[in-house]
């Protein structure tokens, strides 16, 4: 039985997709057999961000009908092929989404992958609590700045109250994954500092993915950071909130970039 | 600008630590709150409802957080013909103080 994991935040362009396709790769690069779901019902993104938008035939609407088989929607990924991922629809609405068919769907997944990753839409309406309904552990994304932190607040209350395991009187498992993360200006007291989050936050810390140039050119070129350019800040820290995620205990450090001569004399700063 | 001012550091993120910190312990109280009230409303409708017949309306649940201790208030109407027991006056009303 594999475990049903939700990324999501509240707030939109947190990193959400981004980091669904770099976690998703890197457990997959691990040997871990993968799924990806895109949940964002007419705004789908997770196929560019994985590079596979021209292999869309069939979607999890398609299959959620009955109109399409899993096997047909499935997408398995060019690179590895224990990474597959199920699209959402470009064109039709986000009601045409059940509760029952997104159970069904999920629980079939569930008996063929080892994880099933749910790409949550921003919001925290019905699109977003489809999304986290049969999550067993969830990954909250969030930015160190304080719209993306209230946010998650507020996601983390709801994954509290709304999910099926909060339904049973269960616990899910929560944690967090700071993105955009620049060390440099939080020293300087110009962004919020990890500890900040976590204090206010207070679940545990997944990983922290710093601000990267690295992030934005490998969605250009539609493949997961952490295929990408492995080697990458972002990349590493991707690879180690992954082992963590399988219970591996690995220390947190902030990955930092490799910069050239001119970059280290100049100094590198994201504005 | 004086010199001092073009030196200084500019620290803004502790400020946003404390406006979050304000801003989601009342926003926390207030959801938390919202959600206890309507189970709390839900659940002890259900129990009257086992024995009377009563409006949804009919009971209102109030909850005023204080200091050293929170004041739950229910206030329950039981209409006249649903119940010998209660004659008058037809408003049965009752306070329980919880911790906090």
């Amino acid at each position: 039985m594999g475990k049903v994991l939700v990324v999501t935040s509240g707030k939109g362009g947190v990193g959400k997709t981004t980091s669904t396709a770099a976690l998703g790769a890197a457990l997959a690069r691990g040997g871990e057999n993968v799924v990806v779901i895109d949940f964002d019902v007419g705004l789908r993104n997770l196929d560019l961000v994985m590079g596979a938008e021209r292999r869309v035939v069939f979607d999890l609407i398609n299959v959620v009908q009955g109109d399409a088989k899993l096997a047909q929607a499935l997408i398995r990924d060019k690179r590895i092929d224990t990474l597959s991922l199920l699209p959402a629809s470009q064109t039709r609405d986000k009601d045409a989404l059940t509760v029952e068919g997104v159970d069904k769907v999920i629980a079939e997944l569930r008996e063929k992958f080892d994880w099933v990753i749910c790409d949550s839409p921003a919001g925290i309406e019905r699109g977003a609590l489809l999304a986290m309904r049969n999550a067993d552990l969830a990954v909250v994304v969030t930015n160190p700045e304080v719209s993306s932190v209230r946010d998650s607040d507020r996601i983390i209350g709801m994954l509290d109250a709304r999910t099926l395991r909060a339904e049973k009187g269960e616990k899910i498992d929560k944690h967090l994954l700071v993105t955009r993360y620049d060390a440099g200006r939080a020293a300087r007291n110009e962004m919020l500092k990890v500890e900040d989050v976590l204090e206010i936050l207070s679940i545990p810390l997944l990983g922290i993915i710093p601000e990267s140039e690295e992030v934005l050119k490998a969605s250009n070129i539609g493949s997961p950071v952490t295929l990408n350019n492995p080697t990458s800040a972002p990349a590493r820290a991707y690879f180690d909130a992954a082992r963590r995620l399988k219970g591996e205990t690995v220390d947190v450090v902030i990955p930092l970039e490799r910069t050239g001569l001119i970059g280290r004399l100049f100094g590198r700063r994201v504005a | 600008m004086n010199l001092f001012e073009l030196f200084r550091k500019k620290s803004t993120a502790p400020v946003a630590r404390d406006r979050l910190q304000v801003l989601l312990a009342h926003e926390r109280s207030v959801i938390g709150k919202s959600d206890l009230l309507a189970t709390l409303q839900e659940e002890i409708l259900a129990v009257i409802a086992r024995h009377i017949t009563i409006d949804r309306d009919a009971v209102q649940i109030k909850l005023d957080r204080g200091a050293s201790f929170s004041t739950l208030e229910i206030d329950v109407e039981v209409p006249l013909d649903a119940t010998k027991l209660v004659r008058s006056p037809n408003k049965a009303k009752s306070g329980v103080a919880a911790p906090a």
